[in-house]
């Protein structure tokens, strides 16, 4: 299959016993590797979490297969890469879509099969169940234990994993003050650590007991029992059935309460369908959709702009210390994004920032920079265009110095003016160059959620969208993020996914045409 | 170039230096643009006043000021003895009983408290010299480093751990990819690298919930790379540079000679020691630049840290210093500014210090977007 070159060479090479420690270590490597992989399968399969247990046998398996196979060995090479890059890129985004399709979010964060774990460790105390007085022991690791008394002067000693009837002591007798390296706790000890013990199970798995009041302790018995012919969950103490509903992913019963968990459920195309119905979601993201467009287009155009004067001002020789002035002109570009909008952001701050207080010395009043949606809206983009013209500026000089000049002199020949030559010559022969990264920064900027968030965190908020968060200078991604971290309403993991592929299909749509447009494919081919 | 220029000098020459002088004063105001923010940003780091509207693009000259009592008193306790740093909004220098009841001096203004005069039980008289206070150019770098609830060297730390390992990694991984794609031939190769490239289009951050999401479950029963961890960030973060790094280097091993290896597999060596004794020396200098660069992105990161990092401790530098652009962000101007300008060093070196690199690779249509 693989054209190897020195094919023969490896063969005989595999009998040194550098090739046998190599071999070894292959083994070992792939050895701990599966270890660990299975670990994390098997768990994963017993939460419910699919997804990822399968993600990682098959990233494993192919791991393991590129490794012991011999024609395969340029594989290996990649498969550290590859195993990385499943994982890490392309896991997510195939994730992404299935949460989508689905109500993850808060009240809906475990699968089914973790909720149903959790509702099998909860237990309750039963009608006509048996009760004791406890007392409450404590040894000297820490571990507390329970003297139970029943009413008819039995006594029992349970401790974390363990329940046995004391037969030693007489009716009516005091209570030992030591018992099994247990000490007893007076009254003050016992009360300020009952709360911690009231959270504890005593006593064996079948027999457990727990501090039901500030006198009693009682059996308890596991509340919830799972039917799997039924798909619901028996309710013991209020004996009613719950029933698994995968439409809002709860279990409900006939009066329709539900249960406190919910349970990740999928619910098909719903939370596309919502983008369309919902006018709280439909409303703002339309708005929110025209920005994202506007502001990149914006960001490009105003960069690319400012970014080929300055680079045509640089092409001119007689201007002096050009260096210098590139080198201070690409300043904005070498500091990271979010130090540089912060900055901004204090200098345009409305009763403090330097931009504002020089405005009002002037007799004007300042714009609200971060209260007025137009103005949010201008101070984003004149941020952005400082960050970004050094870009182009770079971009453009590159380009330009590659133009070659007899094509000036020609046209100089002809008697082309300034302008002429500019927009006859310049002009198309840079946007050949440049035009695949204005596509790139379009598509940069569409999802430039740095500045969006450190400007104003989206805002100022949008009123129509109701409890949604969306603000006047969110973009998708943004909006994506604070619907599924956003803090107050609860994370809506499903609504943020589906926004998210949104994005997706949009870039996918945007870069494809830039291919297209700039044959990449050919030429990518060709590098190959 | 310079051909064209002599041509016109002739007749052109008076107008040619009006649009030269207008030329100028273009990149000039540029210049003023580009640099004024972060002359403010320095000069409000090195301003001992932390708030953002006593700030002048000039900060004041460290002074002492010589403070005065107002009234009779006797002195309790010294609360901030000699050379502690005190913050106006915040400090209590002393304690003091005046006219029988218990009084607190507090600073009035950022600085050092030296020369406390008075001892413990020494009463004072009105217009007295109690203490000096001084301010210092880099007092909000001292608070900076010494405020625990803001615990900013613990976020440096960690961001430059997080950066070099992720650097590190990102390397030596994509670089063996690299030595595969450029050397063997196999089949499937030609779309494994297309793919590589396609799948790159999407970046990491925009899955940022399904990754969230991911590390949540994972930390469930890996702690180590589970949320909050800067093992489970490094993860993502190497995952996410594989695409981009894997053609940078490919080109990189491209550009090395083929009879290199040709003819020390001649010599008996195999594809490892080729690879590890030959190209890897070879091409080291490029890896150290790809290194860096990578070091800069990952140090830079944002969106991803503050999505996967929940906990102070666990925080990285950007997260922190976004925790004081979101929370009083006009009182702790200064000190965020000290903390920004420290945060800014290594990418302002390394991008200027590589400029010429850079705009090869730009030119190129890589590197940064």
């Amino acid at each position: 299959m693989a054209t190897l070159l020195p094919d023969s060479k490896v063969k005989r090479s595999e009998f040194s016993t550098r090739s046998i420690l190599r071999l070894a270590a292959t083994y070992l490597g792939l050895a701990v590797l599966d270890a660990m992989a299975f670990y994390l399968v098997y768990v994963f399969a017993l939460d419910g979490v699919w997804e990822l247990a399968i993600t990682i046998a098959v990233i494993t398996l192919l791991v393991n297969i590129i490794n012991l196979r011999q024609d395969l060995y340029p594989l290996r090479w990649i498969s550290p890469a590859l195993a990385l890059m499943g994982l890490m890129v392309v896991f997510p985004i195939i994730y992404t879509v299935y949460v989508s399709l689905t109500n993850y979010g808060d009240g809906n964060l475990l699968t089914k099969q973790q909720v149903l774990n959790l509702l099998a460790r909860e237990t309750y105390l039963p009608e006509g169940g048996k009760v004791y007085g406890w007392d409450l022991y404590q040894n000297a690791a820490g571990d507390y234990a329970l003297w139970l008394t029943d009413g008819d002067d039995g006594y029992f000693f349970a401790t974390l994993g363990d329940f046995e009837a004391v037969t030693l002591l007489a009716a009516g007798a005091d209570l030992p003050e030591d018992y099994q390296g247990y000490r007893r706790l007076d009254r003050g000890e016992s009360l300020r650590a009952s709360r911690e013990a009231q959270e504890l199970s005593f006593g064996t798995a079948e027999l457990q007991i727990g501090i039901a009041g500030r006198k009693e302790a009682g059996e308890f018995a596991q509340r919830y029992v799972y039917r799997s012919d039924e798909d619901a969950v028996f309710d013991k103490q209020a004996s009613t059935l719950f029933y698994a509903n995968y439409e809002t992913g709860q279990f409900e019963n006939e009066n329709g309460a539900t249960l406190r968990t919910g349970f990740i459920s999928g619910t098909g195309l719903k939370n596309y369908v919502r983008f369309v119905t919902s006018p709280a979601i439909s409303g703002p993201l339309a708005r929110i959709f025209a920005w994202t467009i506007g502001f990149s287009l914006v960001s490009v155009v105003s960069t690319f702009t400012v970014g080929l004067l300055f680079a045509l001002l640089m092409q001119n020789e007689r201007i002096p210390y050009r260096k210098a002035f590139r080198t201070l002109l690409i300043v904005p570009y070498a500091i990271p994004a979010l130090i540089s909008v912060a900055i901004w952001k204090g200098m345009l701050n409305s009763n403090l920032g330097v931009i504002s207080n020089a405005i009002a010395s002037l007799g004007i009043q300042p714009p609200p920079f971060f209260i007025d949606p137009g103005w949010s809206k201008f101070g984003i983009l004149l941020i952005n265009l400082w960050l970004g013209y050094p870009y182009f500026m770079l971009v453009c000089s590159g380009a330009l110095a590659a133009i070659p000049s007899d094509m000036y002199e020609a046209a100089e020949v002809d008697g082309a003016t300034w302008w002429e030559k500019f927009h006859a010559l310049t002009l198309p022969m840079l946007l050949v160059a440049v035009g695949p990264l204005l596509i790139a920064s379009f598509t940069f900027n569409f999802n430039n959620f740095v500045i969006i968030e450190a400007y104003n965190e989206g805002g100022p908020p949008m009123v129509e969208s109701g409890t949604l968060p969306a603000g006047h200078t969110d973009i998708l991604i943004s909006y994506a993020y604070r619907l599924a971290f956003g803090g107050g309403r609860g994370a809506d993991f499903g609504l943020a996914s589906a926004i998210t592929i949104i994005i997706f299909v949009l870039v996918a749509g945007v870069t494809l045409a830039q291919f297209r447009l700039t044959k990449g494919w050919e030429e990518t081919s060709e590098n190959v | 170039m310079s051909s064209h220029v002599k041509i016109k000098r002739g007749n052109a020459r008076p107008a040619f230096t009006l649009g030269l002088a207008i030329q100028i004063a273009i990149l000039v105001i540029a210049v003023i643009f580009a640099l004024f923010p972060v002359v403010w940003i320095l000069s409000a780091a090195l301003n001992p006043s932390q708030s953002m509207n006593s700030q002048s693009v000039v900060p004041p000259l460290p002074e002492t000021r010589v403070v005065l009592a107002e009234e009779a008193g006797v002195l309790l306790e010294i609360a901030a003895p000699n050379g502690s740093r005190v913050e106006r909004s915040a400090g209590t220098i002393l304690l003091v009983e005046v006219d029988g009841e218990r009084e607190e001096l507090r600073a009035p203004k950022n600085g050092y408290v030296r020369n406390i005069r008075l001892q413990v039980g020494d009463s004072f008289a009105p217009g007295e010299a109690l203490y000096d206070i001084s301010s210092s150019y880099l007092i909000n770098f001292d608070t900076l480093f010494n405020t625990e609830r803001k615990p900013y060297v613990r976020w440096l730390l960690n961001s430059v751990a997080v950066a070099t390992i992720t650097s590190f990694l990102v390397v030596m991984v994509t670089a063996l990819s690299a030595y595969s794609f450029s050397r063997f031939r196999f089949k499937g190769r030609r779309s494994l690298l297309m793919l590589i490239l396609l799948v790159q289009v999407f970046p990491n951050l925009l899955a940022m919930v399904a990754i969230f999401l991911m590390l949540q479950q994972i930390g469930n029963h890996i702690p180590f790379f589970g949320l909050n961890t800067a093992g489970g960030l490094i993860l993502v973060y190497v995952g996410g540079a594989m695409g981009i790094n894997i053609w940078l280097m490919k080109g990189f091993f491209d550009s090395v000679p083929r009879d290199i290896d040709e003819s020390a597999m001649v010599d008996g060596c195999g594809h490892w020691q080729t690879y590890w004794r030959l190209i890897f020396p070879l091409v080291r200098p490029v890896l150290v630049v790809v290194g860096i660069l990578s070091f800069v992105g990952t140090f830079n990161e944002f969106v991803l840290a503050r999505v996967l990092l929940r906990d102070k401790e666990s925080w990285t530098l950007m997260v922190g210093l976004w925790g004081y652009i979101s929370d009083n962000f006009a009182r702790d101007w200064g000190i965020f500014a000290a903390g920004a300008i420290i945060g800014a060093i290594p990418t302002l070196i390394i991008y200027l210090s590589l400029q010429d690199q850079i705009v090869g690779g730009l030119t190129q249509g890589s590197v940064k977007g």
